[in-house]
């Protein structure tokens, strides 16, 4: 009995622990269980490297759409503040017409030039940028008219108001045709706003994927680890001891699998990158798609531990409470 | 500190595995429990820890009544008893060492700095402080079995289990586990042990309960204390 006795003081001590020493011993084992189950990925490397393949790809798919979408978008931001109107001008008009007109369209407040395009100039441009010379010295006649390039104040330059200056210059007799360069942009930017849906929805999905891949993999561990988990409960441990390990995996292969998706992106973009340069340059233009932003790389590795962690939650707690030692 | 009062167990195919079966053991005791294969040790043993539940009657374990255990609180049950299997039941996939920190693991109240401290002591104390880094494969039956104890005290329960704990093992391998239990008893902790072996625990000198068709039947005279 004076073992007991002796005991007790210690054994009290021991059954409750401060707040402070509960939290430190909560934070302690969160970290062994954190860096246990990193250790545990490492022991079957070959389905962890499967799964974090079909995640990572997964990933990177939207992450790709999204990171040209976005590009492709601020270019034509870009563009749109570098809105002209095209003015071409009917062919009884002389140059002197032309020239004055030039004059008179600058002096209009709106406007903060004009560029005078003769039927030579425009003809010179044509043979250079089309490729097609040898057909432009097989006409007898120049077919190009003159053309105006108006460029409205920057400030001023929302839509209503460049429709009204357009409208403004459609009445000038001397205006056969104006021609906003700015519609082609207006359209490209519905084309965007339906990709950015699509990707959204795209990448819904493929959210979803990674979560069946996730939890499929999670509960195959599970399986393969059935005895090992009836120990376990046999000697007091609890579902949530049990699922404490998985829910860690699967936040780490979600971790892997964003890491793999950022790696295969910025590779994508940069094999890329040539190509799109030289494209962009025929079209006098130094875009460049670069590299995943700060912010797409924070949302792709917050994005996939988080899918990971719900993933295996989603199957870990099922599974694990369905085995019962006996 | 173990009560059970008139207890009975079905199962759900008709067997009755236990019949109205009454006994006690003390804080501190040591008991054993035998009978032929099929007389209902195990299914005591496994009440215990609520791996079964009775169909009838009580059953209270240091004060707590059994059949008031809720589920979520049966893995804290499970911490407070120290459960010996005959196949000692280790990981294979971790060392010794790893083994017997489990139980303090589980119940999360120690740091894991403390854990390394106690698990030496407790095998130490079963005499194989030398093999934490080793598999449980590396190792004999006695020495598994030894393990298997080590990690039943290690978050010195007050109440020890075994069931046949020494029925994979020869005579002296034996006779080495069950004085090991004795020591446990001494210092306090009570013990309940099934096992067939009648010529091993008459010579343990403790109460025995002798089980037939899941009925106490005579304890055996020469064993009384």
């Amino acid at each position: 009995m004076s073992a007991t006795k002796e005991r007790r003081p210690v054994k009290a001590r021991r059954d409750r622990p401060g707040l402070k020493a509960r939290l430190n011993n909560y934070f302690a084992i969160h970290f062994h269980v954190l860096t246990n189950s990193l250790s545990l990925l490492g022991r079957t490397p070959l389905s962890t490297f499967m799964a974090t393949m079909v995640i990572g790809v997964a990933l990177a798919l939207p992450t790709m759409l999204h990171v040209s979408l976005s590009k492709v978008q601020s270019l034509g931001a870009a563009w749109q503040e570098s809105a002209q109107i095209s003015l071409f001008l009917r062919d009884t008009i002389s140059e002197h017409g032309a020239l004055s007109l030039q004059a008179e369209v600058t002096r209009w407040p709106e406007i903060s030039g004009v560029k005078y395009i003769s039927p030579e100039q425009a003809l010179e441009q044509f043979r250079q940028g089309s490729g097609l010379g040898d057909v432009v010295a097989m006409l007898d006649k120049n077919p190009l008219p003159a053309v105006l390039v108006v460029y409205p104040k920057l400030d001023q330059s929302t839509t209503l108001d460049t429709e009204v200056l357009l409208s403004k210059l459609r009445a000038r007799p001397e205006v056969e045709q104006a021609q906003l360069d700015l519609e082609w942009v207006q359209r490209l930017h519905g084309l965007i706003d339906l990709a950015n849906r699509a990707v959204l929805v795209f990448g819904g999905l493929l959210a979803l994927a990674v979560l069946f891949v996730i939890g499929n993999t999670i509960r195959m561990a599970i399986q393969n680890r059935r005895d090992e988990i009836e120990v376990i409960k046999l000697i007091g441990g609890s579902n949530a001891f049990v699922r404490r390990p998985f829910l860690y995996s699967g936040i780490w292969y979600g971790l892997f699998g964003g890491l793999l998706a950022w790696l295969l992106v910025n590779v994508l973009l940069l094999l890329l990158d040539g190509p799109v340069r030289q494209l962009a340059a025929l079209y006098g233009s130094d875009f460049n798609l670069g590299l995943i932003g700060m912010q797409t790389t924070l949302l792709l590795l917050l994005a996939g531990p988080l899918l990971g962690l719900i993933g295996a939650w989603l199957v870990a707690g099922r599974h694990i409470r369905a085995i019962e030692p006996s | 500190m173990i009560q059970f009062t008139n207890v009975s167990k079905r199962y759900a195919n008709g067997f009755e595995a236990l019949n109205n079966l009454t006994f006690q053991v003390e804080r501190g005791e040591m008991v054993f429990l035998t009978g032929h294969s099929g007389a209902g040790k195990s299914t005591v043993l496994k009440m215990i820890p609520l791996l079964e539940r009775q169909s009838e009657g009580q059953i209270i374990i240091d004060g707590k009544e059994l059949s008031k255990i809720k589920r979520r609180h049966v893995p804290a049950l499970r911490r407070d008893i120290g459960i010996i299997f005959q196949d000692s039941k280790l990981l294979n996939d971790r060392n010794v060492f790893d083994n017997v920190a489990l139980p303090l693991l589980l119940s999360g109240d120690h740091h894991p700095r403390e854990v390394g401290r106690r698990v030496r002591a407790a095998l130490d104390k079963v005499g194989l402080l030398a093999r934490e880094h080793d598999s449980p494969i590396a190792l004999s039956g006695g020495e598994r079995q030894r393990v298997g104890i080590a990690r039943a005290v290690v978050n010195r329960p007050k109440v020890l289990i075994a069931d046949e704990p020494t029925g994979n093992l020869d005579p002296i391998l034996s006779q080495e586990i069950m004085t090991l239990f004795e020591q446990f008893q001494q210092v306090g902790v009570t013990v309940l042990i099934a096992s067939h072996d009648l010529e091993l625990i008459s010579q343990m000198k403790k109460r025995i309960l002798a089980l037939h068709q899941g009925q106490l039947v005579a304890y055996q005279e020469e064993s009384q204390p």
